[in-house]
């Protein structure tokens, strides 16, 4: 049976973002799990599940056990779960699924972490066994997958130029987000190579954070402080291949996990009224717009010209800022952002009307992939 | 061949170390499926028949570029004095792709679907990784 509309997201929060010194992963990860239980009304012995994404500073064995230590909760599930980028995503469909299951009641699921004033290098290590070749850094192997992006559809440097304007555009608007100067097709273009085709302003932030949501049963909901936020479809795919070995490198998981959340949904592309799409590189965006046919293969490059994601065009994208400008945290606050969308919380950057959110998740070098739709 | 190598080398492990062998030896080996004849490179399981049995056997060491980077970004101490480097994933005439260095080449000059050749780089005693340079 579906589990369509039946769950929802309860309780939404995020910590300040950016250089935050002297505050550590576990800090960042159980100051958001408070704020979102609060945002939600309920108390730590509301909550029988506690679901992590472990911090990429360090790996953590039972970590999400040390954040439910932390919290002063003893759960009937916690549970630290790896899959990268699309890990927030995930979370979410093993809470509704444990609900659905008769497990639990209600889930946190919560992430922080520190990679900019804590770790610095995290995200600069080797790229497995290819690092004899140099192959190192995130940025390398997107900037793989955007070259040949840039092969087969004559993507260009400007297009993924305007993914960083868009997004900083509406960060703009956003206090706490990490990056709030406005950008320039300019600046993009003249902004140093880091790997090329990726310029700096095509690569995300790293930033200090925290953010957390809480995910409970519609019946509960309903009783709950906020309005709540339906579930409408979820979906996960995993390529898995490595970059090599992957038959294709610019169709991503997005297109299968994509298809699945639409199909729970019920609904299409043209539904949607806000997207957050995880955006560590501007390829990201793109390839996920084509992926989920909000325009053609190969045509995403077009489809983001001219402002069309931008507070004034007409499909707004990650409202706050992104990870390119917000934070470059690894997703879970492109779903605090869509709640805060859809309840109407966002103040200068709020999207009118805004009814049905898309958010995405995606992680390793294009590895994973999760999707969510959200109504009010 | 230096002894003061300073750069990361390949790990060495059950799976791979023929295709490492081979490399020393200056021969490049691809896996060929035993159960259904498909060639394909490092891989455990055949990606079409799911066999896990397998020779190795010679490839061509001939390609083409199937998409390509070049590094700016200062990451490692290592590989500092090589910026801006290339690293491509090159596809060989047998299909399977392989993540490489282009070499004898200017990175300006690296183009989709250049025809490449394996160009072998004794960087240790042990270890030999192959890169791969225009066909002349």
């Amino acid at each position: 049976m579906s589990l369509k509309d039946k769950y929802c997201i309860v309780g939404a929060a995020t910590t300040r973002f950016g250089r935050v010194p002297g505050v550590s992963p576990l800090a960042f990860t159980v100051e958001a799990a408070q704020l979102a239980i609060r945002d939600a009304g309920l108390d730590r012995e509301d909550v029988d599940a506690v679901l992590c994404k472990y911090p990429p500073t360090g790996f953590h064995g039972l970590w999400a056990h040390k954040v439910s230590e932390a919290l002063g909760i003893q759960p009937t599930i916690a549970a630290t779960i790896d899959q990268a980028g699309a890990t927030n995503l995930g979370l979410v469909q093993y809470a509704m699924m444990a609900i659905d299951a008769g497990l639990i009641s209600t889930a946190v699921c919560c992430y922080g972490d520190n990679p900019l004033s804590g770790t610095p290098g995290t995200y600069g290590k080797a790229l497995g066994a290819d690092a004899a070749y140099g192959f190192i850094g995130v940025p390398s192997g997107y900037a793989m997958i955007a070259q040949r992006h840039m092969i087969e559809y004559g993507t260009t440097s400007v297009q993924l130029g305007a993914v960083a304007i868009s997004t900083r555009a509406w960060a703009s608007k956003n206090p706490n987000a990490h990056k709030r100067d406005p950008i320039t097709i300019e600046d993009h273009q003249s902004s140093r190579y880091v790997v090329s085709p990726l310029r700096l302003l095509d690569c995300c932030l790293v930033s200090d954070g925290g953010a957390a949501i809480v995910v409970t049963s519609a019946d509960r909901a309903r009783h709950l402080r906020k309005p709540p936020v339906y579930i409408m479809g979820i979906g996960q795919h995993h390529v898995a291949w490595d970059l090599p070995r992957r038959p294709n490198l610019t169709t991503s998981g997005a297109k299968v996990s994509g298809q699945t959340a639409f199909r729970m949904a019920g609904i299409g592309p043209q539904d949607v009224d806000v997207c957050e799409l995880y955006d560590c590189f501007t390829i990201v965006p793109i390839i996920t717009l084509e992926d989920y046919g909000f325009c053609n293969k190969g045509e995403g490059g077009e489809f983001v010209e001219d402002g069309r994601t931008g507070p004034d065009g007409s499909l707004p994208m990650n409202t706050a800022g992104g990870l390119l400008s917000e934070s470059g945290m690894a997703g879970m606050q492109l779903i605090v952002e869509a709640v805060r969308q859809l309840r109407g919380e966002c103040g200068d950057r709020q999207v009118k009307n805004a009814e049905i959110a898309l958010v995405s998740g995606q992680g390793g070098i294009m590895h994973t992939h999760a999707t969510a739709i959200l109504r009010r | 061949m230096t002894t003061d190598y300073a750069k990361p080398l390949p790990e060495m492990t059950a799976d791979n170390s023929p295709f490492w062998e081979g490399c020393k030896r200056h021969q490049l080996l691809l896996q060929k499926c035993s159960g259904c004849g498909h060639v394909r490179y490092a891989s455990l399981t055949c990606p079409r028949c799911w066999s896990m049995d397998h020779q190795w056997v010679p490839s061509s060491g001939r390609g083409r570029v199937y998409t390509w980077i070049v590094v700016h970004q200062r990451y490692s101490k290592a590989f500092e004095e090589d910026l801006p480097y290339n690293v491509a994933i090159v596809e060989l005439d047998e299909g399977p792709r392989l993540l490489t260095s282009l070499v004898q080449i200017e990175n300006e000059a690296i183009r989709p679907d250049l025809q490449v050749e394996v160009a072998w780089d004794d960087v240790t005693d042990e270890i030999t990784l192959p890169k791969f340079r225009p066909v002349s």
